[in-house]
């Protein structure tokens, strides 16, 4: 079968990185190739340059055996290339049809558009999809795998021969899960060939025909699925044995360090009660709009809440802001790293120490020597991968970004650290390490609050587990007792 | 830093600095009248009152603001201080007196934008027609003049040979950048502008500071306002008509990024210094003041075409 794209010695390098060296890849059509590798190996730049939005220094790519210099996005999708970024492009102020056909609208010859046409032929797109989305909605009133749908839709509305999807799944639910599957194998039986870049191994195995792993920017090799092993792959992408996939240190429990009564926010969540102890992992599991996100940043004091009390250390905290939530020993890893928790313009150092100036400074004057000991420390200590502490923070890949947050918490010396998915758009080997991290915590005697979307995630690294439904809490448990079945049994509301 | 960031972060730094030494060159080949100490004094002493306000508005558009009040808070304070003097207010009062009034401006501004929730360009376009209007029923919309003789140290005085308005505002300089560069307020000035909502999840007070940097907008278009009421010997209801816009393409020349986070405060001297020698140069070549505004356009706009294309 002549493949659909080749891509060969693809070569980049950006301002301090070699992001990629001579890569290649290759791809059939009607299969789905999982492109695999640790945060900062070059998947994203590879795709990237694909899709036009970087140039390459070096390679060459194929389409249909034809040697084609693709220079721009437009260039990329008129050689049949879709991608569907991590991050949605859609318009949110929009309708369904409108942001399907934007840059690319029907006009009759008066140039004014012709909405009616537009409108069917994206219902007629939709219904393909087997989506009853209606054309005429507004963006923003749909359900982010709803929006996911839309993103597909439009990627087909391009002739698309070449699909790549970048973490497509990292907000969908189980079942918006399933149904984008169903998707992916539709439009690999029509022929097209899918590019599907994932940190969910399950997804791997059960999706793909074969998988291509880069490491450190370079290509190890492309296997079939078949036959591979989970502990091959990961060798391939970090080059060791991780043994296994989550390291957990069970440590000593202390006393209590935190406790909550009876949180109220009408609409987020109700009386929600529990408590955390220094050197314990307290697991809170849920549905997406389960309120978990909503209960840590009212703990924190980033949103107001009703009612309710928050207790550190036995002592009752009035916790009105961020500042106080730190001031009485809470630290609080948000879900979404680029729009809460970096400064993505200010340097890796800058960021760590940005919650804890105080401890660096007198009568308002930055301490500069404390203030990059401690920087210099932490980025050894939890081994960030950064040429050195002035390097932008916005340079480094996902994984080291996430250490880099971690950091700035570690910084403030919190009692309690709540971790909103901390492993969200992390790689295998930094997940690792970040499970690392939290033993080392525990082992110190913080006690941690992880929210997580992933059920072995919280079986594998939580001492007790909180399942949430609808706002309230509708079990808890102590690892042992758990199974995913039983989680999952409480989060969608059964007994 | 990384080589490729270290030459970017050069590059940014330096070129508003080439771009005046390249100005400088040419009329020094242009003029002989350029080069000397007493027309570079000239340019020093013409520059002052819109640097300092550039100061004010470095801090602000630092923040991913912007203040639109300064002009009439220029108008304001002079009035209001050459209008104290005149009724017979000893001068060191007087010049508090009017300080506080543009400190209780730039407090009004940042009320509105972090009490209010109205966007700096709205609340300061509002702030900036009160404070005119202000200025109108106090002065009764004409000049106040009459001032002791005294108060005419400040804009037109000497130390050392220096004019005192180039003194406060090399003063006011040096102290904004030990600020920026050194302090907690500072560091926040810059996390604020680059992401505002991290930066109060870092527990910062995000409302006290923004507060802080309009309050010190409002104090340093005050004091331009005072050193001006000073060096013209009496205070214009009209004055600083359009003063914002100098200030924030004194920022913008100096390599300040207006959506916030990133710029720095010796940029906007440099930036204040181009707009400063242009003029200069442009009345020592008898090019016509109408011409002159051309000019100034266009050079505001090609740097900032060059900046983009830098990145």
């Amino acid at each position: 079968m002549t493949p659909l794209l080749m891509m060969k010695g693809i070569t980049k390098s950006f301002p301090g990185v070699k992001a990629l060296q001579d890569v290649e890849f290759s791809l059939l059509p009607g299969e789905v190739h999982f492109l695999l590798g640790e945060n900062g190996a070059g998947k994203s730049t590879l795709m990237k340059i694909l899709s036009g939005v970087y140039a390459k220094d070096a390679g060459e790519t194929w389409i249909n055996d034809q040697l084609i210099d693709i220079d721009s996005p437009r260039t990329a999708s008129a050689h049949g290339i879709g991608i569907i970024h991590q991050e949605m492009n859609l318009v949110p102020e929009l309708t369904v049809w409108e942001n399907i056909y934007l840059g690319k609208e029907v006009t009759d010859r008066f140039g004014l558009i012709k909405a009616e046409t537009m409108k069917k032929q994206t219902a007629t797109l939709l219904i393909q999809l087997g989506s009853d989305i209606d054309p005429t909605a507004v963006i923003s009133s749909l359900s982010i795998g709803e929006q996911q749908m839309v993103e597909i839709a439009k990627a087909l509305s391009y002739e698309t021969k070449i699909l790549v999807m970048d973490e497509p799944t990292a907000a969908l639910t189980e079942r918006e899960t399933e149904k984008l599957f169903k998707i992916i194998r539709q439009l690999a039986s029509n022929g097209v060939g899918i590019v599907y870049i994932s940190h969910r191994m399950e997804e791997l195995f059960t999706l793909s025909n074969r998988v291509t792993v880069l490491r450190d920017g370079t290509y190890v090799g492309t296997v079939e699925t078949q036959g591979i092993t989970f502990n091959d792959l990961i060798q391939m992408m970090v080059g060791r044995d991780i043994t296994t996939r989550f390291p957990k240190e069970v440590a000593t429990v202390g006393p209590e360090v935190l406790r909550v009564e009876g949180l109220t926010s009408s609409g987020n969540f109700e009386d929600v009660s529990f408590s955390v102890h220094a050197g314990e992992v307290v697991g809170m599991a849920g549905l997406m709009g389960a309120g978990r996100t909503e209960i840590a940043r009212a703990i924190f004091g980033a949103d107001p809440m009703e009612q309710g009390a928050v207790f550190l250390d036995g002592q009752k905290c009035n916790i009105k802001s961020p500042g106080d939530g730190i001031r009485a020993g809470i630290g609080f890893i948000t879900e979404d790293r680029k729009h809460q928790g970096l400064i993505l313009a200010m340097s890796v150092g800058e960021n760590m120490s940005l919650a804890s100036l105080g401890y660096f400074s007198d009568k308002g004057f930055i301490n500069d020597q404390k203030e990059s000991g401690m920087i210099a420390d932490h980025i050894k200590r939890l081994k960030i991968r950064t040429p050195d502490a002035t390097q932008l923070v916005k340079n480094l890949s996902g994984g080291n970004q996430q250490k880099v947050v971690i950091g700035k918490w570690l910084a403030t010396y919190p009692k309690v650290l709540i971790m909103d998915e901390p492993t969200r758009g992390v790689d295998v080997g930094a997940k690792a390490e970040i499970y690392h991290i939290m033993n080392m915590l525990t082992a110190a005697g913080v006690g941690i609050l992880m929210i997580s979307s992933e059920l072995p995630e919280v079986l594998g690294m939580s001492d007790r587990i909180l399942v949430l439904h609808r706002g309230k809490i509708a079990a808890q448990m102590s690892v042992g007792d758990a199974t995913q079945e039983k989680i999952m049994g409480y989060a969608a509301g059964g007994e | 830093m990384s080589e490729q960031n270290k030459k970017n972060a050069i590059i940014r730094k330096m070129g508003p600095l080439l771009g005046l030494l390249l100005l400088g060159i040419v009329l020094t080949v242009l003029s002989d009248r350029f080069l000397t100490v007493n027309n570079l004094l000239n340019v020093a002493r013409q520059i002052s009152i819109n640097a300092i306000i550039s100061v004010g508005m470095t801090l602000v558009i630092l923040t991913g603001g912007i203040d639109l009040s300064v002009g009439s808070i220029v108008a304001l304070t002079g009035s209001i201080t050459a209008g104290l003097l005149v009724g017979g207010l000893g001068i060191m009062p007087a010049i508090l007196l009017g300080m506080i009034v543009g400190v209780l401006l730039g407090l009004f501004n940042g009320l509105l934008i972090t009490r209010a929730e109205i966007p700096p360009f709205i609340a300061t376009l509002g702030t900036m027609t009160v404070a005119r209007g202000l200025t109108l029923v106090y002065t009764d919309g004409r000049p106040i003049t009459g001032m002791e003789e005294a108060f005419r140290y400040l804009g037109g005085g000497y130390i050392a040979g220096i004019p005192v308005p180039v003194v406060i505002m090399i003063s006011i300089f040096a102290i904004a950048y030990l600020m920026l560069k050194k302090t907690r307020l500072g560091r926040y000035i810059y996390a604020i502008g680059g992401n505002e909502e991290a930066a109060r999840l870092s527990g910062i007070n995000t409302k006290k500071i923004l507060l802080s940097v309009y309050m010190l907008g409002g104090l340093l278009a005050g004091i331009s306002g005072i050193i001006m009421a000073s060096r013209l010997n009496s205070a214009q209801p009209t004055a600083g008509v359009s003063f914002e816009l100098d200030a924030i393409a004194a920022v913008v020349l100096g390599g300040t990024s207006l959506s916030g986070g990133v710029g720095t405060i010796g940029g906007t001297l440099i930036g204040a210094l181009i707009i400063g020698v242009l003029d200069n140069g442009l009345n020592l070549l008898n090019v016509s003041s109408f011409y002159q505004q051309i000019a100034k356009g266009l050079v505001i706009l090609l740097a900032v075409f060059l900046d983009k294309k830098r990145k």
